[in-house]
């Protein structure tokens, strides 16, 4: 789960409802709308689909998708491309004793673990933390 | 969102660049010898490598007599963050929303 290479944002949260019931939130057209966007999801590998939200400047509003990973009560993830720029969304739900534990990571780019530069002495999260530091103070 | 941070997220997506920005910003400017010393990668792999960092206005260079030194600009980092900042907000705002709908819905 832990990949430093990674830039990315995670939401983790326990939530006191069974699996069964966030998977259908996850999973259903007009479920999915009422918490995410309006969207023609479908749980099938492979499948495109689009999230539609009101446009703004610069954004024509629409967010296009196509399914990676579908394992019921377990895992969905999806690409999300938006303004040309590509990303991974990938929900990870894990059943506990009062509800369940659910996981949301959108990955801004894949970690590639053969990097041949001996430079990297630590993670990108961490430099990118700093980083934004560094951009908050400036003018 | 306002601005796209597409070259930006493309030129740091690639870990060798990563790691040279990376150095760059940790140890202050260098030139193409010294990072090509430090990162046993060829030396025009690595100009090559600085040349998009620098189309993306994440490094500077400057010259001094016959070398060149490159040095981090962080500012132009601002749309990365931007994003994630962006999403970090929207994500959270999205789960309250989730959190709300599973309460209304049954079972």
């Amino acid at each position: 789960m832990n990949t430093p290479d990674t830039f990315s944002v995670v939401i983790e949260r326990e939530l006191p409802h069974p699996p069964e019931k966030l998977w259908r939130a996850l999973t259903q057209p007009p479920l999915i709308k009422e918490w995410l966007m309006d969207n023609d999801f479908q749980a099938v590998a492979g499948q495109h689909f689009k999230f539609r939200a009101a446009p703004m400047p610069n954004w024509n509003g629409i967010i296009d998708c196509r399914v990676l990973v579908v394992e019921p009560l377990k895992k969905l993830s999806y690409s999300w491309a938006s303004m040309g720029l590509d990303t991974t969304v990938m929900f990870t739900l894990i059943a506990t004793k009062g509800g369940t534990i659910v996981r949301m990571e959108q990955s801004g780019f894949r970690s590639d673990r053969d990097a041949n530069y001996q430079g990297a002495t630590y993670g990108w999260r961490k430099f990118i933390a700093s980083l934004e530091r560094v951009v908050a103070g400036l003018p | 969102m306002r601005s796209a941070p597409t070259a930006v997220f493309r030129s740091l997506a690639d870990p060798t660049r990563r790691s040279i920005f990376e150095s760059l910003s940790r140890d202050g400017e260098q030139t193409v010898g010294t990072l090509t010393d430090r990162s046993g990668v060829s030396q025009p792999a690595i100009s090559k490598h600085l040349g998009i960092l620098k189309h993306a206005g994440l490094v500077r260079a400057r010259h001094l007599g016959r070398q060149t030194y490159y040095s981090a600009h962080a500012p132009a980092l601002a749309p990365l963050v931007e994003w994630m900042s962006y999403y970090s907000s929207f994500w959270q705002e999205r789960f309250y929303r989730l959190e709300d709908l599973l309460n209304r819905m049954d079972q």
